[in-house]
């Protein structure tokens, strides 16, 4: 395989600005690696070969003409098929999106167009981004690159084994509960769910707009860093993104300092439940943190135990008013039943039909969750968990700079062990989903591998809203001390994929 | 459609008290929609004005239209109310194809004006405080027109059309309180109230207020209760009032029909009704009762709207002076008669006397073309002389072509005719048929010296002092001429001949 591949973000970036390789070499060679692997990986949904070359090329012809070009010019990227894009069918991973081609971009996709980023294709993810696996997909899972007979983790597990397959050198994910932070803490990758409006959803096709958010999803620290200051910033057509920037990330994970910092580890994130391996790694961090100068800290959030329950509350509110506009009216499938169809019997032959099982699932909780007289109970009482959670961070952060915690309780588990037990599946957020439902950033990055079962382990760390400077920060310093204790990227531990 | 049994409109109020409820939709003249970029718009082909935002398409999102958020405040300052400092949109859920998102974003528990007043006048020149409860921002919907079948309604039809141009159109609905004690009045209070509303969103400029256009809603709730008793009764919610005329008669008709029911002991159903203006009769709907759940919960991809107390107090500074204010000064400047001006407010005429004066018309010519053979032909017509077929500057034009002799009463009339149906303006309508008076001395004294003839005895009487005499020559004349003769002019040759 093309040694093009393995490479960092960053160093094609470097390699594409001094003309040392082309956008379409770079291009080229992922596209055959798809070619080679994705048969067993299955990251994609769809593939645009053409229309990435076609940019690639563009690229290079500007460079050779001397043209001022955005930093990411040329580098290759992976698109979550969550996020509408006007040159490839959006699915979502629904049937009821089958074929559709949206009439326009994305905010993201249009500025990594802008930047002249070729869009390799489509990734895979859980219907609507229901789900931790990807097996919800109705076009079938990813597996996982580490063991193709385990999850790539969910919902974003196209984009997580694209990067750690190195299909792709970067890619965009969405995170609702954890769907960038889960699939790359168990595929050894970098992902990172920014502040809540730091980054732009329009064009994202929204699961629980309250929680949902755009982020990278990448082999290392800085790599996440080139996406998101490319990508944050206001949007007019989304009123809930945020007026001010952040500031530069890419400058944060390159200070990589940690030396008098506060890190908290969150006391009811590091118990029961957690896999041995996935706490032994945790606390050798924290003891690398600690003999940089870092300072450790206990803290305490009692509210957490709440988090799941007002999730599984919020999120299937929302989601049953956002997919109410899947009603074969305007666009995607259309079904109609046999007889004399009205426009009630079409829409419900047509939501019957193109609607998997969770999103059913989903859809009826949330509908009954806001059903009056059942308001108060289930969604109010919900908002309340929201309240006491963002209570529980905000006494946290008096304490500590970053909180820490394992990203999952586990490793990747196999195909189908979690599929008929939605409740086990729904356990795998309990470190991620606090974080989306308080609004602030969190990151999950390479954290060493279980010694029971040899898979991938991540960290997470949690900063307040509007710092997330703090997580590129302390995540690249983390990055380079394992860099270093290990000798290589832990995605260079990985084995081997067969090669078609 | 079943006969609804009526009881006698006095009968009933001798037994009943009447308290209705107000409803008003008022669609904004925005440039753009409530929560896109595109045009706000009547009449434009179907489907032209939509977006990704106003047809829903997965993963785009609304922003506020900052305009229409204006407007609905300087509603709100004009109808006395107390404007909130922070609003929050929710949702509506509901599944209907005209709906594209299958949900209305609308205000719900925080309207962005409450608590106002409105004084209104009737006819019988008694004025009534109608409390307002609140004003809320919500959008339009698209529109569906329902094709086959003989009822115009969805049930039945072969197939729908719909028009999203109008879905996402910015709305102001204005609630009343329950409105007591207007007792036999109450139907006239209704139309009274709308006429004020309309009024000042005219002046506001901020609707176009035609309510043939659906400019201005009003869906009209009724209840009755015995006299002395504490409980409102059941309510019926009138829908599809289009004029102000409906109103009246609407809820005329539903004290009727709903007196009649109670009386033989029976119960009103709480329900939608449909106004029907060509039966003079409403039908029943839907039923409206806790059947209906919206699922109401806060819109997610909104941030609150919360207006500066700067902005507010810039547009109650810009505010203009009330209906009962303009009335007073517009009685004034015209010199009308308290009841000439009455009689112009009741047959809500008050607007186009106001256009046919500035297009040019003295102001009892503007009233006496309005309110009488206009009101006479729209009377026979049943509707309002306003929705008659013809511009207040055509009406200008009119009375100025009688007031300069070109065409005397009797031909203003025919002209009139032919501009109601659709021959043009008065003076192309008088070039394109001749219908000009006979100015022509020759052609008069033709017909006067042959009338003249037959009646040999009339100069002599004239001569004598007997002038009236010469009326009989006019008829004669003005029979020869086919009415195209200034009858002045006629007797003036006529008394030329005699003194010669």
């Amino acid at each position: 395989m093309s040694e093009l591949i393995r490479k960092n973000a960053s160093e094609l970036v470097d390699l594409l600005s001094s003309g040392e390789v082309s956008s379409v070499e770079v291009t080229q060679a992922h596209i055959d690696r798809t070619a080679a692997v994705d048969s067993a990986v299955h990251s994609y949904l769809h593939v645009s070969p053409e229309s990435a070359l076609a940019t690639a090329a563009e690229i290079d012809r500007k460079r050779a003409a001397g043209e001022k070009l955005h930093p990411l010019a040329g580098l290759p990227i992976a698109v979550k098929d969550n996020l509408t894009t006007t040159d490839a069918p959006t699915t979502a991973g629904s049937k009821i999106l089958e074929g559709w081609i949206p009439q326009y971009d994305a905010t993201v996709v249009r500025k990594i167009r802008e930047a002249g980023m070729p869009i390799l294709g489509k990734t895979n993810l859980d219907e609507f981004a229901m789900g931790s696996s990807t097996e919800f997909s109705a076009y079938g899972p990813s597996k996982n690159p580490w063991d193709l007979t385990r999850i790539p983790g969910g919902s974003g597990g196209g984009s997580s084994s694209a990067v750690a397959s190195f299909q792709a050198p970067i890619a965009f994910g969405s995170d609702t509960g954890g769907s960038i932070r889960f699939p790359a803490a168990v595929t050894g990758t970098v992902g990172i769910k920014p502040t809540y409006g730091a980054v732009s959803r329009y064009g994202l096709i929204a699961l629980a707009s309250s929680l949902d958010q755009v982020g990278p999803v990448s082999r290392n620290v800085l790599d996440a860093a080139l996406l998101q200051d490319l990508i944050g910033g206001h949007d007019p057509h989304d009123s809930t993104s945020l007026p001010e920037s952040l500031g530069s990330m890419v400058e944060a994970a390159k200070r990589q300092d940690v030396k008098g910092l506060r890190v908290g580890v969150i006391k009811e994130l590091n118990g029961e439940g957690f896999q041995a391996g996935v706490k032994a790694r945790f606390n050798e961090s924290l003891r690398l943190l600690e003999a940089a100068g870092a300072e450790i800290v206990e803290v305490s959030c009692p509210s957490f135990e709440y988090a799941i329950a007002a999730y599984y509350l919020i999120l299937p509110a929302e989601a049953s008013s956002n997919l109410a506009k899947f009603d074969s009216v305007r666009f995607g499938l259309r079904k109609a039943p046999d007889g004399n169809p009205t426009i009630e019997r079409v829409m419900a032959a047509t939501r019957e039909a193109g609607f998997g099982p969770e999103v059913k699932r989903r859809i009826i909780l949330g509908t009954y969750a806001l059903s009056s007289g059942y308001y108060d109970a289930y969604y109010g009482s919900a908002q309340k968990v929201r309240t006491l959670i963002q209570r529980d961070f905000a006494a946290a952060f008096a304490k500590a700079d970053v909180l820490a915690s394992p990203t999952a309780p586990t490793t990747a588990f196999k195909l189908g062990e979690k599929l008929e037990d939605p409740l086990a599946m729904y356990l795998n957020d309990i470190a991620t989903i606090p974080a989306n439902l308080a609004g602030i950033p969190g990151i999950s990055i390479p954290n060493g591998l279980a010694d029971e079962d040899g898979l991938p382990v991540g960290i997470q760390l949690l900063a307040p809203a509007r710092e997330d400077s703090r997580l590129y920060q302390v995540g690249a310093a983390l990055e380079t001390m394992h860099e270093e204790q290990w000798g290589k990227r832990m995605i260079d531990f990985a084995p081997e994929l067969e090669v078609r | 459609m079943a006969k609804d049994e009526l009881m006698n409109y006095e009968k009933a109020l001798e037994q009943f008290e009447v308290v209705i409820g107000l409803e008003v939709h008022v669609e904004l003249n925005t440039k753009t929609k409530m929560f896109c970029g595109c045009r706000n718009e009547f009449g434009d082909e179907p489907n032209t004005n939509v977006c990704p935002i106003c047809i829903a398409l997965p993963g785009s999102l609304p922003a506020v239209n900052r305009r229409a958020v204006e407007s609905s405040i300087s509603i709100g300052l004009a109808l006395g109310c107390e404007i909130a400092p922070t609003g929050r949109f929710a949702r509506k859920n509901y599944f209907y194809p005209d709906l594209a998102k299958n949900f209305q974003t609308s205000q719900y528990d925080e309207p962005i004006a409450y608590e106002g007043q409105l004084e209104v006048e009737v006819p019988s020149g008694k004025t009534f405080t109608v409390l307002i409860e609140r004003a809320h921002m919500e959008e339009d919907a698209g529109k569906l027109t329902h094709v086959g079948g003989n009822t115009g309604r969805i049930q039945g039809a072969e197939y729908s059309l719909v028009d999203y141009n109008r879905a996402g159109v910015p709305l102001v609905e204005i609630v009343t309180k329950p409105v007591y004690g207007a007792g036999a009045e109450a139907p006239e209070l209704a139309a009274a109230y709308v006429r004020s509303i309309r009024e000042i969103v005219k002046a506001l400029g901020v609707s176009d207020a035609r309510m043939e256009r659906g400019n201005v809603r009003c869906d009209a709730n009724v209840s009755l209760r015995l006299h002395g008793a504490e409980k409102l009764g059941t309510r019926t919610e009138t829908k599809n009032v289009n004029s102000l005329r409906s109103i009246e008669r609407a809820v005329r008709y539903e004290i009727q029909r709903q007196a009649a029911i109670l009386a033989k002991g029976g119960t009103i159903t709480q329900e939608t009704r449909h106004w029907h203006e060509d039966k003079g009769a409403t039908s029943s709907g839907r039923p409206k009762s806790d059947a209906d759940d919206y699922r109401y919960f806060p819109e997610p991809d909104l941030v609150p709207v919360q207006p500066s107390k700067e902005l507010i107090e810039s547009l109650r500074a810009a505010l203009p002076e009330q209906p009962s204010v303009r009335r007073k000064r517009l009685q004034g400047e015209w010199g009308f008669s308290d009841l000439e001006f009455r009689d112009v407010v009741n047959a809500d005429l008050l607007d186009q006397i106001v256009e046919t004066v500035a297009a040019g018309a003295k102001p009892q010519s503007a009233r006496k073309w309005w309110t009488g053979e206009l009101a006479r032909i729209a009377n026979a017509e049943e509707k309002d002389a306003a929705e008659l077929a013809i511009t207040p500057a055509e009406v200008a034009e009119l009375a100025t072509l009688v007031e300069s002799g070109k065409i005397n009463d009797r031909l203003a009339r025919e002209v009139l005719g032919y501009v109601l149906a659709g021959e043009g303006s008065p003076s192309s309508v008088v070039a394109a048929r001749g219908l000009e008076v006979v100015s022509d001395d020759s052609a008069l004294l033709a017909a006067i010296d042959e009338a003249l003839a037959k009646q040999p005895d009339v100069l002599e009487k004239i001569r004598e002092g007997k002038v009236q005499a010469a009326g009989a020559v006019i008829g004669a004349v003005m029979q020869a001429m086919k009415g195209s003769a200034d009858a002045g002019r006629v007797r003036e040759l006529i008394l030329e001949r005699a003194a010669q």
